[in-house]
């Protein structure tokens, strides 16, 4: 399976670089973690039963629906804004050295999309434990469950924000671009604050992030069930995520010309 | 068997508004052991042709073998065999991470080809030692001079043994003692592996030290090929470059109509003659101006160089080129110091 060995080799460079530099894995989870110290605090503190969840209300309850929220945020910032570091490489003439050589041109996304996915694993499992910290009680089930969707989230996220930045070629213009998608599927997935609480139109256009639907998924194994329709369709739109996003950027670091 | 063979091998590229014809129809080809040149000026299609040559960009049309492999039915059994080392300026850089130690790099390389770790190692401690990279190994890559780093980037072409090499302006932006210093080692790739190189380059003087055989490039077709005294012969005769006091129209007209005189063009703000046996023509040059009392501000006879075979060739300077052209007091001024080395 020479396509694996060359993903291995892509990754042990890209990994070696990360931990190069490891205060920017950390730099990472500093928001998330404000987050949970800053604004957490303020949802202890909502009425019973307007976060959904077994209706018990109080800290637990709210950091059972909070750290799953947080948590796909993490993966939305850190997998979207990898597409920056591909743009220096293809400056420095790194993709283009790679794409010389026998190795297989799928190789040089994936090596780099594993290194994601792993610095996202280890940031989510320190933000569950300072979560738990601050009075998270949730399955470990759920938390494993969750780290599930995080990797799915950063498979596809981290794939389409390569290849993206790979057609862009430029910083100047990949950063408003992300900003410009990224912040509208933030706020259309209910991390903050339950879609629920929205009027109805607001709640309808939740429809279309996708996100929407792993948070719920996440929110309700968190709460120790893991079966009906919403985790259902969390998982599905999940795998179809990274599935698609997966396949799209392929197709950009396949083309015979780059 | 040559070891490179490319027929009609041409490269269109469409923008919203227009085609551009970048390389149209280049027909070469390449002996094994010889260090070809591919000499032409910026966006004359040499990094095209190479980057097609190299399995980087698909040619719209026109087929090739590059060492062995078909180029459009095989791309990976082609990079299996080339090195290649990319321009180290414009758009993009020469391939190096500055984060990675020169080690790393070497062994990586030698990983992405699939030679083994203890040939990597073997062949990262040869190649450091041949192009004076010794001691430098756990350096990172962005401490590296401009000519080390340089020379890694060339070290990491030849990580695998290939037996045929495309260096993409290889000493753009170093400076000339880097530069002959890379010359050498070039040679040596030749002599004691009996690589095949090929190279592209602004710079005249590279292209005449160094080059078995050049092709010159222009507008995205080859315009001549040979050697470069081959070439020289080609515009058979000598340069004679006359600045006159004004009347310059005058001088060119008078000078165009002399029977010894084979061309008159003016570059430069200075009128460059082609004669035969320049230096029997000059004392009737100088009569015949003196004669209509034109009189002269500076002259120079010259062996004709591989610029006035582009001359020739294209009616262009390849220094026209160049942004010091734009200032015509500083006409000898040459790229050399564009990028300045490090950036």
């Amino acid at each position: 399976m020479s396509f694996i060995r060359d993903t291995l080799i892509v990754f042990r460079r890209q990994e070696r670089l990360s931990l190069r530099n490891p205060a920017w894995v950390i730099i990472a989870l500093v928001q998330p973690i404000l987050y949970l110290v800053l604004f957490g605090p303020l949802l202890t503190k909502l009425p019973v039963g307007d976060l959904g969840g077994s209706g018990t209300g109080g800290t637990a309850e709210a950091y059972r629906f909070f750290v799953p929220g947080l948590l796909i945020q993490l993966g939305l910032f850190g997998s979207t804004f990898v597409g920056f570091a591909i743009i220096s490489d293809w400056r420095a003439g790194v993709i283009e050295r790679f794409r010389v050589t026998p190795v297989s041109r799928l190789a040089i996304m994936a090596g780099r999309v594993l290194r994601d996915v792993i610095t996202l694993v280890v940031q989510a499992v320190i933000l569950v434990l300072v979560g738990v910290a601050f009075g998270l009680r949730a399955p470990v089930n759920a938390v494993l469950l969750g780290l599930g969707f995080i990797v799915m989230v950063a498979i596809g996220l981290a794939s389409v924000s390569y290849a993206t930045a790979l057609l862009i070629k430029s910083e100047d213009a990949f950063a408003p671009m992300l900003n410009s998608v990224v912040l509208p599927l933030v706020l259309l997935s209910g991390i903050m604050l339950p879609m629920t609480l929205g009027p109805g139109w607001l709640q309808g256009i939740a429809r279309i992030s996708p996100f929407r639907y792993i948070i719920d998924a996440m929110r309700q194994g968190f709460t120790g069930h893991f079966g009906g329709t919403i985790m259902v369709e969390g998982v599905a739109v999940a795998v179809g995520l990274a599935a698609v996003c997966l396949w799209l950027g392929s197709r950009v670091f396949l083309r015979e010309n780059a | 068997m040559p070891i490179i063979e490319a027929e009609g091998l041409a490269r269109t590229f469409r923008t919203r508004k227009r085609t551009v014809e970048a390389v149209r129809g280049v027909n070469l080809t390449v002996e094994e052991g010889e260090i070809v040149g591919f000499l032409g000026p910026n966006g004359a299609g040499k990094t095209t042709t190479l980057r097609m040559l190299t399995t980087l960009l698909k040619p719209t049309a026109g087929h090739a073998t590059v060492a062995g492999a078909d180029l459009l039915r095989d791309p990976v059994g082609v990079r299996r065999r080339i090195g290649y080392v990319p321009q180290a300026i414009g758009q993009t850089m020469g391939g190096t991470d500055g984060m990675c130690l020169v080690i790393e790099e070497l062994l990586d390389q030698g990983a992405l080809y699939r030679i083994g770790k203890e040939n990597a190692a073997r062949r990262a401690a040869a190649l450091t030692a041949q192009l004076d990279l010794g001691g430098l190994d756990r350096r990172l890559v962005k401490t590296l001079s401009g000519g080390q780093r340089r020379r890694l980037e060339i070290a990491l072409g030849l990580v695998h043994e290939p037996p045929l090499v495309f260096l993409d302006e290889p000493t753009t932006g170093l400076d000339p003692q880097s530069r002959s210093n890379l010359w050498d080692h070039i040679r040596g790739l030749r002599t004691d592996l009996g690589t095949t190189v090929f190279l592209t380059t602004h710079y005249l003087e590279e292209a005449d030290a160094l080059c078995d055989r050049v092709f010159i490039i222009d507008n995205g077709v080859i315009v001549a090929e040979g050697t470069p005294d081959e070439l020289k012969r080609q515009v058979s005769g000598d340069v004679v470059t006359l600045q006159v006091n004004g009347a310059s129209d005058a001088a060119r007209a008078l000078l165009g109509s002399q029977p010894i005189v084979r061309d008159v063009t003016v570059s430069d703000g200075a009128l460059r003659l082609t004669v035969f046996h320049g230096a029997e023509a000059l004392p009737s040059l100088l009569r015949v101006l003196d004669g209509e009392g034109i009189t002269l501000h500076a002259i120079n006879l010259s062996r004709p160089t591989l610029d006035d075979v582009f001359l020739t060739l294209t009616g262009r300077s390849l220094r026209d080129d160049s942004p010091s052209a734009a200032r015509p007091d500083s006409p000898e001024l040459q790229p050399a110091g564009r990028g300045g080395g490090e950036e």
